[in-house]
């Protein structure tokens, strides 16, 4: 073609919907079914630059493609990181890859956590339950990051068992030595290994009996989520106070193959971030 | 203005085709439906509507979008290389026209641009062919679109035996230049135009659907219609079969898939339909489990999320293709209908 050709031109950008490789630089067994995988840029360095509770398309050729909240903060920068639960094909596959081994990714995508704006000079609570931490962890990391923007973190945090709660090192060595931080654990079951609190997590948000000045950050299974917003309002909470994030099938990420709507709303583009209000007014279709 | 008798369209196409790629409608198997043409195939003008729209042009059912090939260095991905030259559409009808506008909103005019659409886009001619014969089932005048006045690079009218042509774009005047030896000049044809035209647009006025109020659609209407008990009914029968998605213009869900070529994986994306079930399935839940919440869904898209999204503008634009294929003759004039105010006497 001549040199006219308008696809040579800087009008016709990379598609969004073409990935870039990924290398899996360090896996982690976090719990029986969930990985983290960092990921880089072939040549080394980070692949994506996101905000807090940002998903990316991790796709693995001919295998599929799907999305994944991007666990690492925006304040590390030498990689991304991504906790992955076994629980179909994809995830199964990726599963089994090992530490240099190649994915896709594209991203990031969504809307993220207000810690530019609404969180700052807030007294800040965590609520996650099992893998719904991977989203809330970037956050978390972010706000420890920048210290002095945030008031006191408290973090609730709750799995099945012992073995099933993500990041628990983490948690341990760096959450709960963290200034003015306070981290509640609690499993589901009885563990003899575990000498902390048992219960469910919303149980345990109103036996703790948090002070309605903070604002909550909920992330999880619908169902725990649900009884937590329960448990807030009964505390006191409004809804302008509570964000959380929705989870949906999705394809494209940016809004347009049509899948990941509620009302007028695409979660991959709108979301996955809502703040408990917004999620009102939407129709009850999630 | 320019002419060209109807016997030598085959002379036209045959330069038009040698010189860049050519859509038009082809006839095969009784079935009208867009293809590239080339001189074993026969364009069909006067079939009113082809079955499939002419999106597939614009974003076809099935379009790969890149390779990846895996050796032992590891992967290597090759983006599909987008449409680089120009083609031309020709006969298209207005409302498949308009629906191209409403696709744009999705795929242009919010970001980001989706490249392969855009491509086609920037690269098509449009040669439009008015309707002399709208069906009973047209209802684009409720959209805003005359049937008489293609809005396209070109507007094309078919009077007895020959076609007029008239340019509204540079793109339009360009091709009609590119190919002039093709046309007879038609300076004066103006009257004759205008005649037809009203002759078009009263039959439209005639037609059934052509007075379907939209009142109590569009724009803030999510709650109310959402949660009107009239889905229930209409959803009924419902086959899930996808086909008002397939046939129609307007409609852009798709999915991205994968396909072992046997030397690399194709990713490539493909038509899907938000009538089928497991459109929206996830491991835990699946937030559509009824037939009447994805119907809903498809309805509400067109006739209420869209438009409060896209300034008022409908996801429809009266094709009547839905009306024309629903097996169980379940359509959006039905909804339109049962949900709307001040239908109760269309
Ligand atoms: C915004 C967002 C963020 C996410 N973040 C994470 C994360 O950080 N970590 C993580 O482990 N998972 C996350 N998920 C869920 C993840 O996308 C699914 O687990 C994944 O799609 C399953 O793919 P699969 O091929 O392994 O399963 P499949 O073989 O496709 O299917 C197994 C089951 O999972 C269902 N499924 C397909 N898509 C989804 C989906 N989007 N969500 C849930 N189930 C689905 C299938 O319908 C099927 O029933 C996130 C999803 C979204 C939408
Ligand atoms: S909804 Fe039906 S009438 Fe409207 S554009 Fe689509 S196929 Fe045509
Ligand atoms: S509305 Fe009609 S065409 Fe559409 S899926 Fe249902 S039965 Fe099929
Ligand atoms: S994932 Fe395609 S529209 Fe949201």
């Amino acid at each position: 073609m001549s040199e006219e050709c308008l696809c040579h031109n800087d009008k016709y950008v990379r598609d969004a919907l073409i990935p870039q490789i990924g290398i899996i630089q360090k896996i982690t067994q976090e719990t029986p079914d969930v990985r983290s995988f960092q990921v880089i840029k072939p040549g080394g360095g980070k692949l994506i630059d996101q905000m807090p509770g940002q998903c990316a398309m991790i796709c693995a050729p001919g295998i599929g493609e799907a999305m994944f909240s991007i666990t690492s903060s925006p304040t590390v920068k030498e990689y991304n990181e991504f906790s992955i639960k076994e629980c179909g094909e994809l995830t199964t596959y990726l599963h089994g890859l090992h530490e240099g081994d190649q994915i896709l990714v594209r991203g990031p995508y969504g809307n993220h956590f207000p810690v530019e704006d609404k969180f700052k000079g807030k007294n800040l609570l965590f609520i996650a339950g099992g893998i719904g931490l991977a989203p809330l962890r970037s956050v978390i990391n972010y706000c420890l990051a920048h210290r002095e923007d945030y008031g006191t973190i408290n973090i609730l945090y709750g799995s099945r068992s012992k073995k099933d709660l993500v990041k628990l090192e983490e948690i341990q060595n760096v959450w709960e030595k963290a200034p003015n931080t306070n981290v509640y654990l609690t499993i589901d079951r009885e563990d003899p290994e575990w000498n902390g609190h048992v219960g469910f997590v919303p149980t345990y948000l109103k036996e703790v009996g948090f002070d309605t000045d903070l604002t909550a950050i909920i992330c999880g299974p619908p169902i725990m989520i649900k009884f937590c917003l329960q448990g807030l309002t009964e505390l006191g909470f409004s809804k302008e106070q509570v964000y959380t994030t929705l989870e949906l099938r999705m394809k494209c990420g940016i809004g347009k193959c049509g899948r990941c709507n509620i009302g007028t709303k695409y979660v991959c583009k709108d979301g996955p971030v809502f703040r408990c209000d917004q999620i009102d007014e939407l129709p009850q279709e999630y | 203005m320019k002419k060209i008798a109807k016997e030598n369209l085959p002379k036209l196409f045959a330069e038009v085709s040698a010189a860049m790629d050519l859509f038009t409608p082809v006839k095969m198997a009784d079935v009208t439906n867009w293809g590239l043409w080339d001189d074993s195939r026969v364009a069909d003008l006067d079939t009113l509507k082809t079955v499939k729209s002419p999106k597939d042009v614009f974003f076809p059912q099935c379009q790969t979008l890149y390779m990846v090939h895996h050796d032992d260095n590891g992967f290597e991905i090759s983006p599909m290389k987008l449409t680089e030259k120009p083609f031309c559409v020709f006969g298209i009808r207005p409302c498949d026209v308009k629906a191209l506008t409403v696709m744009d909103q999705v795929f242009l005019n919010q970001e980001p641009v989706d490249t392969f659409y855009k491509a086609r886009r920037e690269h098509a001619v449009l040669v439009s062919l008015a309707c002399h014969k709208p069906a009973q089932t047209c209802f684009c005048k409720v959209f805003g679109t005359d049937a008489a006045a293609p809005d396209a690079d070109v507007a094309m009218w078919k009077i007895d035996e020959f076609f007029y042509l008239e340019a509204q774009t540079e793109k339009g005047t360009a091709w009609l230049d590119q190919f002039a030896d093709a046309f007879e000049d038609a300076e004066g044809a103006g009257d004759k135009i205008a005649k037809e035209q009203d002759s078009i647009r009263s039959i439209v006025e005639s037609l059934p659907y052509t007075h379907l109020s939209l009142e109590g659609w569009g724009p803030g209407k999510v709650e109310e219609k959402f949660n009107d008990p009239h889905w229930k009914e209409l959803s009924d029968a419902c086959l899930a079969c996808g086909t008002c998605t397939f046939v129609c213009p307007t409609c852009q869900c798709y999915d991205i898939k994968d396909f072992n070529t046997g030397h690399g994986i194709q990713r490539y994306r493909c038509w899907d339909s938000c009538m089928y079930s497991d459109f929206t399935l996830m491991a835990a839940a699946n937030n559509r489990l009824t037939q009447m919440q994805r119907y809903r869904q498809r309805f509400m898209h067109k006739l209420v999320y869209f438009p409060e999204n896209n300034n008022g503008l409908y996801m429809c634009v009266g094709c009547g293709r839905c009306v024309d294929k629903c097996p169980q003759a379940l359509n959006i004039v039905k909804v339109i209908k049962t949900m709307g105010k001040e239908n109760a006497d269309v």
